[in-house]
């Protein structure tokens, strides 16, 4: 176990390392930000002045490797748009998008997860094939479109819900957080229910075909043989075994929702790290672009690796295997 | 004679079909009767209705199967006719089960320790320590050694064997009063097989448990069984004590069954085939099932043939073999 994870730390390393690469290549190539940094009336003078600012002016592989020693110290560099380190600008950011994130990942598990193993169990009542159709739906629909809905019922129309921002919020963990206030709750509400369709949709048709995928089989019938009520037989038997792919995907699916909140932040204007990276690429400033992506890869190496424990302790055939 | 302890009669399982509108029958009007204490031997190819005759017994069908008809009392008591809950309380403690594959009977994420202390007290209200120490003792029973550390195992770090015997183990925790073993050893080692068929025996002629074992393998059904029931595209053909049946096979396919299966006095006799194949339980013959790979079929096997009382036996047949084949 412990073996393994070492090993495991040590692949997360090199492939954090492989995407500084990938990264810092992949940014220089979409365009030179001295473009969009300088006054177009600059002198020569001017221009050569700001690229040597930027360090623009050394070659890209000394870049590389200031930008990796900056790294080593936490260091992004500064964004060149607000003139503040890139790493703070995005930190942030980071509360507002993980809560959004976090909300909607409860309301997806706690909607999807129960209708799902409804329709799993009771695969030919009217209810689940109503759920089935309903599921299809919510993949399908555009998120923005939805988002737009969303605001013209409840908030246009009916009045309950505030359209747009955070509403007030607190301070906690050295962050500001919209759910500690009521009014805050309010204004998330609503896009996380946005966001959480989709996911929602897909929670849900997984935890179907899991719950379909187990019950033949022999040792849910030999469950029923040894005379257990039918709860126990579902509630542990049946879910002990879904928890494995629903666990692994509930995870990857969060890495996405904090890397893919875009389209929802946007809409409800919700300032989170999804609005700034999209401003951060219309500016090309590359510092928060580089740092962003970054931060991302950083959140799936973890959450992968949060993933694999998880899987250790829920499916003992994995946990004796890592022991050999 | 007593009653005796389970009296199926005119069985029909269906897979399909319902309110008026008939399935597919994978179970076609079978009868038998298991005494307290004896071992009934349930024999027929790959396909007879076997397993699903046990199932409608345990009344654990999937859907979209089905009991359409028949009786089958258990104890003075119709199973077909219990609330679920009732029945619920009959499986594992009166009526166990044992499946044919023991990798895939265990829970591959739960311990050992949590199936059998789940199956303990789905009957007995006893703490998890009672339980737990009447799991321990049950393991020890099927011969497991340190049974004590071994409880808190996962089921792939016991060998096929081994599982078995924690199936069996659990079958054995109430002291059920009728045992279904579905092919219990098929999936095992030929030593280990007869190991584990030794012990089975040994434990429920001690508690005087009845056995319904599945199979079809008439070596294992001659070595444990006292009567045998055979069975054929979902009908049961020929049914009697093991004695008579395997040395006088009264049905063309009973006889046929025998007659391919190498044994000591035949040697040097060629091993003979039943010819043709089991049709698909679709598409059967009209009449008799077994009427294309006959034989003796005449005309007048175009109608099912009742079940004819011979002695103590039954018999499906209008043209009976009449002498032993040696
Ligand atoms: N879930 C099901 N759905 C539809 N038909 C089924 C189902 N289970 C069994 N059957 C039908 O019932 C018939 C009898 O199956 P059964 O499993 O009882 O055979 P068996 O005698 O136990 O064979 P084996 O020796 O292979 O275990 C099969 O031929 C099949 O057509
Ligand atoms: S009834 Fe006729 S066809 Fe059927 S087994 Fe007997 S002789 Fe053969
Ligand atoms: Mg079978």
């Amino acid at each position: 176990m412990v073996t393994s994870i070492i090993r495991r730390l040590f692949q997360a390393l090199f492939v954090v390392l492989a995407m500084t690469v990938i990264v810092f290549i992949g940014v220089s190539v979409i365009g030179n930000p001295v473009d969009i940094l300088i006054n177009p009336d600059a002198n020569q003078v001017e221009r050569a002045r700001v690229i040597a600012h930027y360090g623009l002016d050394e070659p890209l592989w000394k870049q590389y490797f200031i930008f990796l020693r900056g790294l080593a110290q936490g260091d992004f560099g500064d964004s060149f748009v607000y003139g503040r380190p890139a790493l703070g600008l995005i930190l942030e950011r980071l509360p507002a998008t993980l809560e959004l994130a976090i909300a909607a990942l409860g309301i997806a598990i706690v909607v999807g997860l129960p209708l799902g193993l409804y329709a799993g169990l009771y695969p030919s009542r009217i209810s689940s094939r109503t759920i089935m159709t309903g599921s299809i739906l919510g993949f399908s629909l555009p998120t923005f479109w939805v988002g737009l809905m969303l605001i013209m019922i409840f908030s246009v129309e009916l009045g309950w819900l505030p359209t747009n921002g955070r509403g007030p919020t607190l301070e906690f963990l050295g962050g500001q957080w919209s759910f500690l206030t009521s009014d805050g709750l309010r204004h998330l509400l609503l896009p996380a229910l946005n966001l959480a369709l989709f996911k929602t949709s897909l929670i849900l048709r997984l935890t179907r075909a899991g719950v379909q995928e187990v019950l033949p089989q022999d040792y849910i019938k030999f469950a029923r043989a040894k005379g257990l009520r039918e709860r126990r037989v579902i509630a542990v038997h049946v879910l002990k075994n879904l928890m494995i792919p629903v666990v692994t995907i509930v995870g990857l699916e969060f890495g996405s929702l904090i890397a893919f909140s875009v389209v929802t932040e946007s809409i409800f204007a919700w300032p989170g790290m999804g609005k700034l990276i999209i401003d951060s690429i219309n500016l090309l400033d590359r510092p928060v672009i580089v740092a962003y992506l970054m931060i991302m890869v950083l959140l799936f190496v973890v959450l992968n690796f949060v993933i694999d424990i998880c899987y250790t302790i829920l499916d003992p055939r994995v946990r004796l295997d890592s022991k050999a | 004679m007593t009653t005796p302890l389970l009296s199926v009669s005119n069985l029909v399982t269906e897979f399909g079909g319902e309110k008026g509108a008939s399935g597919l029958k994978a179970v076609n009007d079978v009868s038998f009767k298991v005494e307290r204490g004896r071992v009934l031997g349930l024999v027929g190819e790959s396909g007879s209705g076997k397993s699903v005759t046990g199932f409608s017994v345990m009344r654990l069908l999937e859907r979209p199967g089905r009991i359409a008809s028949g009786q089958i009392i258990f104890d003075g008591v119709d199973l077909a006719r219990l609330s679920n809950e009732e029945m619920r309380q009959i499986r594992g403690k009166r009526i166990a089960m044992v499946f044919q594959d023991p990798m895939m009977t265990l829970n591959p994420v739960l311990t050992i320790e949590t199936q059998m202390v789940e199956a303990v007290r789905a009957h007995d209200q006893v703490s998890k320590t009672i339980a737990r120490q009447r799991a321990r003792d049950a393991l020890g029973l099927v011969g497991i050694p340190s049974p004590e550390e071994r409880l808190s195992s996962y089921p792939h770090q016991f060998s096929g064997g081994m599982r078995q015997r924690v199936v069996i183990a659990i079958a054995l925790l109430h002291k059920p009063e009728l045992i279904i073993a579905d092919e219990p050893t098929t999936a095992l080692d030929v030593t280990i097989q007869s190991q584990i068929i030794s012990e089975f025996q040994k434990l429920t002629e001690e508690s005087d448990t009845a056995v319904i074992w599945i199979t079809h393998d008439l070596a294992i059904v001659s070595r444990l069984a006292d009567d045998i029931a055979v069975m054929y595209a979902g009908r049961l053909v020929e049914s009697g004590p093991v004695s008579s049946v395997l040395t006088d096979p009264k049905h063309p396919y009973t006889a046929g069954l025998i007659a391919s299966v190498p044994s000591r006095n035949r040697r040097g006799v060629p091993l003979r085939q039943i010819p043709g194949m089991t049709p698909a339980i679709t598409m059967l013959p009209k009449g008799c099932s077994f009427r294309t790979r006959c034989d003796r079929a005449t005309d007048e096997c175009l109608v099912v043939p009742p079940l004819f009382p011979q002695q103590e036996r039954f018999v499906r047949c209008f043209h009976p073999v009449m002498k032993a084949m040696t």
